[in-house]
């Protein structure tokens, strides 16, 4: 049924040696590159002889702390491939005019503003939001470890197994050129015969199963671990926030998994769901993708929001403005954000009555988060403000996302959307909310959290360079398209005519290399951090004067995380044992039960890459043979009942000897 | 006594004890901490998300289900006894599942395999039944490719009985398990979590008889 461009062998499928892109430059210099790296990187681990370390410690480890770390590492590398995506089209439209063609085919344009799209949501957004939840809600709530650890780290390798079939179509055949949500019938078999949408719909039906599964996880944690006296109530607001962010991930990514499914088979198996003829309806994928679509961009920015309150009461030394308003804002934009996906396509033609409901669903979620950016402010008042970078970032961000906000509510009025619909005012207004909200977000949460993490701060000056690159390049470079847009220049363009438009592509060009400089100085504050890491250290495990739980233990915390479990008697709790005179034990320590290393995860999901790769491909044979390997070994591993053992107390009695020597030599 | 009333006793307890002039005692617990599993939740919310799967299903059913593209309706397709008979097989599987629990709950392992046994077969038959319905409808042209209505029903009503096959698989892995073990603790929360989706599966299917065939044959 399925008409097949390319003769199909049975060993290799469609595979062949022409879906090398030999003939393109770019990608070939690319692939050199990352070849040389690659080699580079395994030489380095088997001469070091670091591999049995990788393996023990790192790659099947179920401890939330090691997942989350890995999480936000294959987020920032991810952020380099999307961002490089990112100043490729920003170099090509600031030269493809007046008859110049740029230096990106049509066709190679369209697979990167798609490959952009994707890697920035699914793999940069969601690895480095997950990972901070990962890392940080079980601190946060005095908890040892997850609900479910193994799941932790199968999602994990499920979300990485996505990452690399996305890599992988850099250098094996194609990408989908059909924008980030790949809209039928263009991505249909008939407009989009290639393996492009393959690899999309593969990529995300995998990484889709470690982001439900790590939600379910999450949910599952935050309500069944919390540290005695920690009631809802006493909750820190970014565990709320990763919890409202873990409801709507549970509540829309199977909304994805079907949609995308049902896009498969109409690929795969030639049914009709979408198709323009048959009785298929194309607005129904819309429809579904939309449903998850907008609640995915919640769930984004929700956990950010959750770091901008630590870090307003935080460097603010007050309580956070409004504790409670900001849990019900939280939970009222939890709920609205499903209320308000047709809002994504007005011009569809549903009518006035059905536009009309969604457009004032939209306005109304401003509400709530104006609420939230008053509680930020009012925390601000009066209190001591230590402008150290996370609360730089919480600054800028405060400014920026005001400003991306109200370009939403202008776009939320239908009228309006009808003007600007598709045009780069609408591309200007959801970089300003997430570059300025989520990335920002992360921005502090990185500074603030690092040296929790490993026991030293960031530094200060390449900080600030990155930070204010960041800032400047973010304005410099979409300012000109809210400009752009409001002349009418449509988004997804890969050249163009009028001569008078030039100049604006330029400037936000310029803009885009400033944010390189954002990026490359970030880099360079890890590099110098590291190296200057004795004179950086913290000892206390508390560097800020921090509020909640994960600043009471050492940096970087224990195995177990807690030697005892703490009891909660107030919000900001860490901050409440400080004032009553907090002692810490020195003895009686227990031996404590945690669960096991596991192999299952990361082959689990080599095998799912495997197979998924063998269904881009329609290799047959090997996507049954990994398909029946998977089932098995998923079975072989739940005959495993050995998972747990006991830290002796006599580790543990070590280790926290270890932290009072530590703490006495810093006092 | 749960642990959520010990932590919640904890903390009472604790705060009371804020007021005495030992003040470094009462911020952790000196004792091991036993969190509530949450196998159950986690397991209820994951259910939670493959009913989504289904509703999104339904709606896709629900908005082409009429569009037949001139070809076969569910009137001119579905016979209604055999779905019947297929309802049935599938109720008592949820019937002989749930007296495969109670005597669970009597730590009886050998009786348990039994019934879980016999759910196994009704399982079995409810495909079997499945599977020679969707080759007779293949047959007589009714495929997945034919119209949209039909691509939505297939999609639906396959994705059930994957779910059922699914199932089996797993009730027969759990069996080996109890037979290997016995009632263990771990076998025993594997167990409700299998009879979760069991009877969730015949939730759905309530829904698909109702909407696909009984309205279908309106």
């Amino acid at each position: 049924m399925t008409p097949s461009p390319v003769e199909e062998s049975v060993l290799f499928g469609r595979l062949s040696l022409n879906a090398l892109p030999l003939h393109e430059p770019i990608l070939v210099a690319t692939f050199a590159a990352v070849a040389i790296g690659g080699v580079a990187v395994i030489g380095a681990l088997t001469y070091h002889r670091l591999w049995g370390w990788l393996w023990r410690e790192w790659l099947t480890s179920i401890d939330h702390k090691k997942i989350g770390i890995m999480y936000v590492i294959l987020g920032l590398v991810m952020l380099l491939r999307g961002f490089a995506d990112a100043i490729m089209m920003r170099l090509q439209q600031a030269i493809a005019f007046g008859g110049s063609e740029g230096y990106l085919p049509p066709h190679h344009y369209d697979q990167i503003f798609t490959a952009h799209g994707v890697i920035m949501i699914f793999f940069v957004a969601m690895p480095l939001i997950t990972g901070f939840m990962n890392y940080i809600v079980p601190l946060q709530i005095g908890a040892r470890d997850v609900a479910f650890p193994f799941l932790n780290n199968f999602s994990f390798w499920m979300t990485t197994s996505g990452a690399v079939l996305v890599m992988a179509s850099l250098f094996v055949g194609e990408f989908a050129a059909t924008g980030w949500l790949a809209y039928p019938p263009l991505s249909g078999i008939a407009y989009s015969p290639g393996v492009g949408v393959d690899y999309y719909i593969w990529a995300l039906q995998i990484a889709g199963v470690g982001t439900l599964l790590s939600g379910v996880n999450l949910i599952a944690t935050i309500v069944k671990m919390r540290a005695p006296g920690m009631s809802m109530m006493r909750l820190p607001v970014f565990t709320w926030t990763a919890l409202c962010s873990n409801v709507l991930i549970v509540a829309s990514f199977p909304v994805l998994t079907a949609a995308l499914a049902l896009l498969s088979l109409d690929r795969y198996v030639g049914t009709a769901f979408f198709t323009n003829d048959f009785g298929g309806s194309a607005m129904m994928y819309v429809n579904l993708i939309w449903i998850w679509g907008h609640p995915e961009v919640y769930i984004l920015i929700l956990p950010a929001f959750g770091i901008f309150s630590e870090v307003v009461a935080t460097y603010c030394g007050k309580r956070l403005f409004g504790y409670a308003s900001m849990v019900y804002a939280t939970v009222v934009i939890t709920i609205l954000s499903y209320l308000v996906w047709l809002h994504h396509f007005f011009t569809m033609g549903s009518g006035a009555s059905v536009n009309s409901f969604f457009g004032i669903t939209t306005m109304i979620i401003s509400i709530p988060t104006g609420a939230k950016i008053f509680n930020w402010l009012f925390t601000m008042y009066r209190g001591r403000i230590r402008f150290e970078l996370p609360m730089m970032w919480t600054v800028s961000f405060m400014v920026t996302f005001v400003i991306g906000g109200m370009t939403g509510v202008l776009l939320a009025v239908p009228p309006a959307d009808f003007v600007l619909h598709n045009s780069l005012f609408l591309i200007a207004h959801f970089h300003n909310v997430i570059i300025g909200g989520v990335l920002f977000g992360l921005f502090a949460g990185i500074a603030y959290w690092f040296p929790k993490v490993t026991g030293f701060k960031l530094d200060e000056f390449w900080g600030r360079i990155s930070f204010w690159c960041w800032t400047i390049g973010f304005y410099v470079a979409f300012m000109p398209l809210y400009v752009l847009g409001l002349m009418g220049v449509t988004r997804r363009m890969s050249r163009f005519e009028d001569p008078s438009l030039q100049i604006f592509f330029v400037i936000a060009a310029f803009g885009a290399v400033l944010i390189a400089g954002g990026i490359a100085s970030f880099l360079i504050q890890l590099v110098v951090s590291f190296r200057k890491r004795e004179q950086l250290k913290d000892t206390t495990g508390d560097p800020w004067d921090g509020r909640t739980l994960e600043w009471s233990t050492s940096s970087p915390p224990p195995a177990y995380n807690f030697a005892f479990t703490p009891v909660v008697h107030d919000l900001d709790a860490w901050h409440d044992m400080k004032k009553r005179g907090y002692v810490r034990p020195t003895d009686g320590f227990m031996p404590i039960h945690m669960p096991k290393n596991t192999w299952a995860g990361i082959v689990l999901s080599g095998v799912s890459l495997i197979c998924g790769f063998a269904l881009v491909w329609h290799i047959w044979w090997l996507a049954a043979a990994s398909f029946a390997a998977l089932v098995s070994l998923a079975i072989i591993h739940t005959f495993n009942y050995a998972r747990d053992f006991h830290i002796p107390a006599a580790d543990v009695t070590a280790t926290e000897a270890e932290r009072t020597k530590l703490l006495a030599a810093g006092a | 006594m749960s642990s959520t009333t010990i932590a919640a006793t904890d903390a009472a307890h604790a705060d009371a004890a804020l007021e005495k002039p030992d003040r470094g005692t009462v911020f952790y617990l000196r004792e091991e901490h036993h969190p509530e599993n949450g196998t159950m939740l986690g397991f209820w919310i994951y259910l939670m998300s493959d009913c989504l799967i289904f509703a999104v299903l339904f709606a896709c059913y629900g908005v082409l289900g009429r569009n037949y593209a001139a070809g076969p309706s569910g009137a001119d397709l579905f016979d209604l006894k055999l779905v019947a008979i297929n309802t049935t097989f599938l109720l008592f599987s949820s019937i002989t599942y749930g007296f495969a629990m109670l005597e669970m709950v009597k730590n009886r392992a050998g009786t348990t395999l039994a019934w879980l046994f016999v759910t196994l077969l009704f399982g079995l038959a409810f495909l079997g039944l499945e599977l020679y319905e969707f080759a007779h409808l293949i047959h007589e042209g009714a495929t997945p490719q034919r119209s949209a209505f039909l691509s939505s029903f297939f999609a639906l009503v396959g994705t059930h009985g994957l779910h059922v096959a699914f199932g089996c698989v797993w009730l027969v892995t759990l069996m080996v398990q109890v037979s290997q073990r016995g009632l263990i603790p771990e076998n025993r929360r594997r167990l409700m979590c299998l009879s979760l989706f069991w009877h969730f599966l015949d939730v759905v299917w309530i829904g698909v008889f109702t909407f696909v065939y009984l309205m279908g044959t309106l």
